[in-house]
C-alpha cells in the first residue's frame, strides 16, 4: 500500500528525521483550528495516493483567513486522477535554500535496494538530474557509504551531517518497516542549513504486513475489498458495468484487455486464485452481487487442476439462493466442461467455447 | 550458467538420468499433497516428502517422509526440491533446502515478502543454487518431468521454449501452442513478484542454447522492466530463433497492484507500452490476445525458413 504523505511523515518522526510543523484535518471546521495553532503563513495540502498533486492545484499558499476559507474547500474538493482526497494537511511554509531529492526502493532488475540521491530535488523523479545511484543489498546505509554520497552531491558542512543522519534513518526505516519505496522529495536545505523533509511518500510490501500490525492503521480498503482479501481474492474495482472473473493474475489481466479491445467497460478486475472451487466463486459472485454498477458478469476459467463442474455447480446454487439476477458469459476451459456446459444448460449462464466469443456477447448483452 | 537440463534430466549414462529425484517440502499439506499425486502421476521421481513431526511415516505409500531437508537429501542424495508451505514460513524452509545441499529449487508459494525472497537469493548464490519463484507454477520438461502444479493437458513434447509470469496464462498459451502443433521443450514459469530468483533474462540463458530448439514464447506482464531487459539482451546476443511475445495488462489503471504483487506500473515505469516497444525494437512481434500466439510464431518461422 501506498501511504498518504501525512502518513509517512508520521512515520518519519518516529525514526528522527527533521520536519516541519504540519496538521492533518479532514474537514474545514478541524482545519479552521489547526490553522490558529499553526499560524500564518503555510501551505494547503491534499492527501491522496498518487503523484502529481502539485501540477492538478492539490498544494496552495496561504496567508490569511479569507483565503483559508476560499482555498481550504477548493483543494479538499479535487478528484486528482480519479481519487478524491482522504485528508487535507496544513503545514509550516519554509524557508528554502536548496531542494534535494533522496529515495531508497525495491531495485527489481538488480534485486537490491537502491538510494538514489541529487542536489537537484524538487521535480519528478523522471526529471530529477545528476542521479546519484548506490545499490545498498538489503538495504543497510553505512556511515562510510552516506558520507560518499554527500560528498557526491557536493554537500558541506553541517548540511552534510544532517543528510548523511537523514540517509541512514532512511534506511534504518526502510529496513524495518521493509518498504518497497522511500522518497524524500523535495528534501530542503533551509536558510539556516538544516535539512528537512518537505514531503515523504511511502510503499509498504504488502506481503510483509503480516509483520507488521503497527502499519495496518493505514490500511486503507472498501469493504468489498476487504471481504475479497479475506477470501483470499485480489479485487481492483473499475469504473465500467461488466464484472470480470478468472483464475490467476495474468488470465484475469488478459480478459481485461481483450474486454477493453472489443469497447467493453471493466467494472472490476477479480482474480479467484490460481485454484477455483465452487466456495470461491460463489463468493465472487458474492461480491460482485453488492456492486451496483455491474450490468453483466464476464467469467474466464482456465480450469487447470479444477474441474469445471465444480464451478458450473457455484453458479447454479448462485441462481438458486436469487445471489444473481445479471447475465452471466462464461469461458470455462478444461476437465468436464461438456457435462458443465449441460448443467447450465436453461440457467442465466450463457457458455462459450472461445473468450473471445463470451465477450463479444458480454459487450452486446450490456448494451441491452 | 546454470545447466537447467542437466539438473532436470541429467546425461545420459548417468544412473538417475531422465528420472531426477524431487524432494517435496510440505508434503502432508493438503495443497502439497495434491500437487505431489499429481506430479508422480505424470511421472516426476519424488524420492522423499518433508514435514516436521512426521517423520518416518510413509506418503501415498509409497514416499519416505523425513522430519528435515538435511535427512531428506542425506538420504536420497536429490539435489531438486519443491516448496508448498504458508508464505510466512517459506525463508526457514528455503534456507533448511539449500543449507541441505538442494541445487534447484522451486518455490511455490505466493504472498512471500521480498525481503525473504532476497535472503533466499543471496543465500542461494553463495551455494550455486537457482531459484525458480516464488510465486511461480514451477519448471516442466513435457512428458518427462514436473516439478510444479500445472496440469497436464496444456503440454506436448517439442522444440518451444516458453518463459512466463504467469500460470494459467502460461497454461492458456501452451495449450494454444499445443493445439496449433508447438509442442514444448521445456516450460519455466518466472513467478508474479516483484523480486524473481529467475529472471526472464536468467530463464532466456537457460533456454538459448538448446540445440534443436525452434522457438521461444515469451507470456510478460506488467511491471517491473525484466521484459524490457530480455528484449534488449535478445539484440544484444544475436539470438535468432523466431520468437513471440504476450503482454498482458494493457488496460490495467496505473498505480494498482493487478492480483501479482510485482504487477504494478509506476509512472510509466513497469507500462505494456514500454515492454510492447523493446520487443518491436528486437522485432518481436507481441500478441494482442493468447490465441493469436502460435499464429505470430507461425509466421515467424515461415519467415525464417
Amino acid at each position: 500500500m501506498q501511504l498518504l504523505e501525512f502518513q509517512a511523515k508520521e512515520l518519519f518522526r518516529e525514526y528522527g528525521i527533521n520536519l516541519l510543523k504540519s496538521i492533518s484535518s479532514t474537514d474545514i471546521k478541524e482545519g479552521r483550528k489547526h490553522a490558529k495553532e499553526l499560524g500564518y503563513p503555510f501551505v494547503i495540502k491534499i492527501q491522496v495516493p498518487v503523484g502529481g498533486r502539485g501540477k492538478a492545484g492539490g498544494i496552495q499558499k496561504c496567508q490569511n483567513d479569507d483565503e483559508f476559507e476560499l482555498k481550504y474547500p477548493q483543494v479538499m474538493d479535487l478528484i486528482i486522477k480519479g481519487e478524491k482526497a482522504r485528508a487535507i494537511l496544513l503545514e509550516k511554509m519554509a524557508d528554502i535554500k536548496k531542494e534535494l531529492y533522496l529515495s531508497i526502493f525495491l531495485n527489481r532488475s538488480k534485486r537490491c535496494y537502491t538510494i538514489i540521491a541529487s542536489a537537484e530535488g524538487g521535480v519528478e523523479i523522471e526529471s530529477v538530474k545528476n542521479q546519484i545511484i548506490k545499490e545498498v543489498g538489503l538495504g543497510e546505509v553505512s556511515d562510510e557509504l552516506a558520507k560518499e554520497v554527500a560528498k557526491e552531491m557536493e554537500l558541506e558542512g553541517n548540511t552534510a551531517e544532517q543528510f548523511v543522519d537523514t540517509l541512514k534513518k532512511l534506511s534504518k526505516l526502510t529496513i524495518e518497516k521493509e518498504a518497497e519505496l522511500v522518497e524524500i522529495n523535495p528534501l530542503a536545505i533551509m536558510q539556516d542549513d538544516s535539512i528537512m523533509a518537505l514531503d515523504g511518500k511511502f510503499v509498504t510490501d504488502d506481503n510483509s504486513n503480516f509483520r507488521h500490525p503497527e502499519l495496518q492503521k493505514y490500511q486503507e480498503k472498501t469493504e468489498i475489498e476487504e471481504q475479497a482479501e479475506k477470501s483470499g481474492f485480489s479485487l481492483v474495482e473499475l469504473d465500467g458495468d461488466i464484472a470480470v472473473v478468472g483464475n490467476g493474475a495474468g488470465l484475469v489481466m488478459s480478459t481485461l484487455d481483450m474486454l477493453s479491445d472489443n469497447g467493453g467497460k471493466p467494472a472490476c478486475f477479480l482474480d479467484v486464485g490460481g485454484g477455483a472451487t465452487t466456495e470461491s466463486v460463489y463468493e465472487a459472485l458474492t461480491l460482485i452481487s453488492k456492486l451496483d454498477r455491474v450490468k453483466g458478469i464476464l467469467v474466464n476459467l482456465y480450469g487447470g487442476i479444477v474441474k469445471t463442474t465444480v464451478v458450473a455447480e457455484a453458479f447454479l446454487k448462485a441462481y438458486e439462493d436469487n445471489l444473481i439476477d445479471l447475465p452471466v458469459f462464461a469461458r470455462l476451459k478444461g476437465t468436464e466442461s461438456v457435462k458443465a456446459k449441460e448443467m447450465l444448460q436453461d440457467s442465466r449462464t450463457n457458455i462459450f467455447d472461445s473468450v473471445e466469443e463470451a465477450i463479444n456477447a458480454a459487450v452486446m448483452g450490456v448494451k441491452k | 550458467m546454470t545447466d537447467i537440463f542437466g539438473l532436470l534430466k541429467g546425461k545420459p549414462g548417468e544412473p538417475d538420468y531422465e528420472k531426477k529425484g524431487v524432494i517435496v517440502q510440505g508434503i502432508t499439506g493438503s495443497y502439497g499433497s495434491l500437487h505431489a499425486a499429481n506430479m508422480l502421476s505424470y511421472g516426476t521421481n519424488l524420492v522423499a516428502g518433508v514435514t516436521p513431526g512426521k517423520g518416518g511415516q510413509t506418503w501415498n505409500d509409497s514416499v519416505p517422509i523425513y522430519n528435515t531437508m538435511q535427512e531428506a537429501v542425506d538420504a536420497t542424495n536429490a539435489k531438486i526440491s519443491i516448496i508448498f508451505v504458508p508464505a510466512k514460513f517459506f525463508l526457514g524452509a528455503a534456507k533448511e533446502a539449500l543449507e541441505a545441499g538442494i541445487k534447484l529449487l522451486v518455490a511455490i508459494p505466493e504472498h512471500v515478502p521480498v525481503r525473504d525472497t532476497m535472503e533466499t537469493l543471496e543465500l542461494a548464490n553463495k551455494k550455486g543454487a537457482v531459484i525458480i519463484g516464488p510465486n511461480t507454477p514451477g519448471i516442466m520438461i513435457p512428458e518427462l518431468i514436473k516439478v510444479g502444479i500445472m496440469p497436464p493437458m496444456p503440454f506436448k513434447a517439442g522444440k518451444i521454449a516458453v518463459l512466463s509470469k504467469s500460470g494459467t496464462l502460461l497454461y492458456e498459451i501452451s495449450d494454444a501452442l499445443t493445439n496449433a502443433g508447438f509442442g514444448q521443450s521445456i516450460t519455466i514459469g518466472i513467478g508474479g513478484d516483484p523480486i524473481n530468483g529467475t529472471r526472464l533474462i536468467d530463464a532466456f540463458e537457460m533456454v538459448k542454447d538448446i540445440p534443436d530448439l525452434e522457438g521461444m514464447v515469451v507470456v510478460g506482464e506488467i511491471g517491473g522492466d525484466s521484459e524490457e531487459i530480455l528484449a534488449q539482451r535478445i539484440i544484444d546476443s544475436g539470438f535468432n530463433k523466431p520468437t513471440v511475445a504476450y503482454i498482458a495488462g494493457r488496460a490495467a489503471p496505473k498505480e494498482k497492484r493487478m492480483g501479482h504483487a510485482g504487477a504494478i506500473v509506476m509512472g510509466n515505469y513497469g507500462s505494456a507500452e514500454s515492454k510492447i516497444s523493446m520487443f518491436n525494437k528486437a522485432n518481436i512481434p507481441v500478441a494482442k490476445r493468447p490465441a493469436e500466439v502460435p499464429v505470430l510464431l507461425a509466421g515467424k518461422m515461415e519467415k525464417s525458413d
